[in-house]
């Protein structure tokens, strides 16, 4: 494994099925009434978040301290970023702390392996971790999810999964469409054209992943997961549908819609990252259903970010298969 | 030696495995090892065998059938993984965990017997009691190896033996088993780091 996780692209196929396989030993812990292992004893770890968090940042904070590393949680307005000081300065400052590794969330795409960057040219040692960078990748979000879609569908061999909504805003697709073929699974990446990013098709093609704008044909067609993403407004500068209702008229995964995807599969299984705008993407009777993963996922989201923490904290960064 | 036989020569090539331990011996070893588990404890009722993967859960499996077959009773058996309670994991490749597997009546009060397949520096088996500890908290742990090769590096010993196997520090020593090497049993030394 790498020095830092900046992507899904970063993790080759051993070190991405050694991740979730891992994370099945390390979900075990929060059942256990001593939630505590000592793998990370000494190391430290700060969560630096530029954007607003409330699971990613808690399931990291969560998951090195059921490591037994030290956590530190830093938000931007907090830091001293709210005084003027640059990127650079702070996560140098922060680095030359002695720090092993910095989890960084940060709205502008690109911002993790920017610091990546300075700091291999400078030789710091810190580890970089991506835990979301604008609109580009969420690399922990993409392996929870397929950890958690493993964990219920048995494997993603063969899978449908139907990835739906603001794709050119989801750093969770992108991530996503770089795991999820990986393992497997036949992904549909479905969006109204005005929220599939310019390109798309040329990588599609390279990634292994089909595109389609109806959502209805997509479930017609049988899905064993639906992926619901966020339709994120806060990134909207212009008009990408008419109104909220015309949006969830076509791509809201409405209650005739969930009746339509268990009437055609009785095991399908909806995900969404979080947070929900219910009523919009997602109806609350499909949040609150008994096929919806969301709050598994946010479970999973500890064991993941434990076995990326061991994986790129406790050794010298190759990946062992067997622990004999 | 046969009279015509060449001298040995010096080589750069390791000498082939040497057999220390058969098929049968492994059997009777364990066999022993079974009916010490029973005396000691005066019957297997409070027993729970732990296995420390990979191979010490084979012989975990293979010691429960046979204190079942001696005392006519089922006997829980169960796996530990170690690898988060090592204190040898910087400076080696990141290793994948084995399953970590307890029988539904837990630890608790119960007499756990650790099993593993070479007692060596016995960094394994401190793991392992740190591991038990977040668990539970065992009546009493007793350990089993099938090899204890010496050259200990705390202050550990097993409860029941296989073999005491005197060896040098650069010697291998390399359990097969049948049933997860797919081959037949064999205990085999050889030259060459550990």
């Amino acid at each position: 494994m790498t020095k830092h996780l900046l992507s899904v692209a970063d993790l080759d196929d051993d070190a991405l099925r050694s991740v979730l396989s891992t994370a099945t030993e390390m979900h075990d812990v929060q059942h256990r009434a001593v939630k505590k292992i000592p793998t990370l004893r000494g190391r430290t770890v700060i969560n630096l978040f530029f954007e607003d968090s409330t699971r990613t940042r808690s399931s990291f904070e969560i998951a090195g301290k059921w490591m037994s590393a030290d956590t530190i949680n830093i938000t931007g307005k907090g830091s001293s970023a709210s005084k003027g000081e640059s990127l650079r300065d702070t996560v140098r400052t922060i680095a030359a702390m002695g720090v092993d590794a910095i989890v960084m969330r940060h709205q502008a795409s690109g911002a993790a392996h920017q610091v990546a960057g300075w700091f291999d040219e400078s030789g710091v040692a810190t580890s970089v971790l991506n835990a979301g960078d604008g609109t580009h990748e969420h690399p922990t979000q993409a392996l929870l999810d397929a950890y958690t879609l493993e964990r219920r569908l048995g494997t993603l061999e063969g899978k449908r999964i139907a990835i739906v909504g603001d794709v050119t805003h989801s750093r969770v697709f992108r991530s996503n469409v770089l795991a999820l073929p990986r393992l497997g699974a036949h992904v549909t990446v479905v969006a109204p054209p005005t929220l599939m990013p310019s390109g798309v098709a040329s990588w599609a093609a390279t990634d292994g992943f089909a595109l389609a704008d109806d959502l209805d044909e997509v479930i017609d067609s049988g899905v064993d997961a639906l992926m619901m993403l966020r339709v994120q407004r806060e990134r909207m500068a212009g008009g990408f549908f008419p109104t909220p209702r015309e949006y969830t008229v076509g791509y809201g995964l409405t209650r005739d819609r969930l009746t339509a995807l268990t009437a055609r599969n009785p095991e399908a299984v909806i995900c969404h990252p979080g947070p929900m705008n219910r009523g919009l993407e997602i109806a609350a009777d499909a949040a609150d259903a008994a096929s919806s993963l969301v709050l598994d996922q946010v479970s999973a989201g500890v064991a993941v970010r434990m076995s990326v923490l061991y994986h790129l904290l406790a050794s010298d960064g190759s990946v062992e298969g067997s622990a004999a | 030696m046969c009279p015509d036989s060449p001298p040995p020569q010096a080589t750069d090539h390791p000498p082939a495995d040497r057999e220390v331990l058969s098929a049968g011996d492994i059997s009777r070893a364990l066999r022993r090892i079974a009916h010490e588990v029973v005396e000691r404890n005066k019957g297997a009722g409070n027993v729970v065998l732990l296995g420390i993967p990979s191979r010490g859960v084979e012989l975990a499996r293979r010691l429960g059938d046979l204190i079942a077959e001696i005392e006519g009773s089922e006997v829980p058996v169960g796996s530990l993984d170690v690898t988060m309670y090592r204190d040898d994991l910087r400076g080696r490749p990141t290793k994948t965990p084995h399953q970590t597997h307890f029988p539904s009546a837990g630890v608790d009060d119960r007499v756990v017997v650790l099993v593993d397949d070479v007692l060596y520096s016995g960094r394994t088996v401190r793991a392992a009691l740190d591991a038990l500890a977040d668990y539970g908290r065992p009546r009493s742990v007793r350990l089993a190896v099938l090899v204890d090769r010496g050259h200990r590096e705390l202050p550990i010993r097993a409860d029941h033996v296989g073999k005491n196997l005197p060896t040098s520090h650069s010697e291998r020593v390399t359990v097969r088993l049948t049933g997860h090497d797919d081959v037949e049993d064999s205990v085999t030394i050889s030259r060459g780091e550990r």
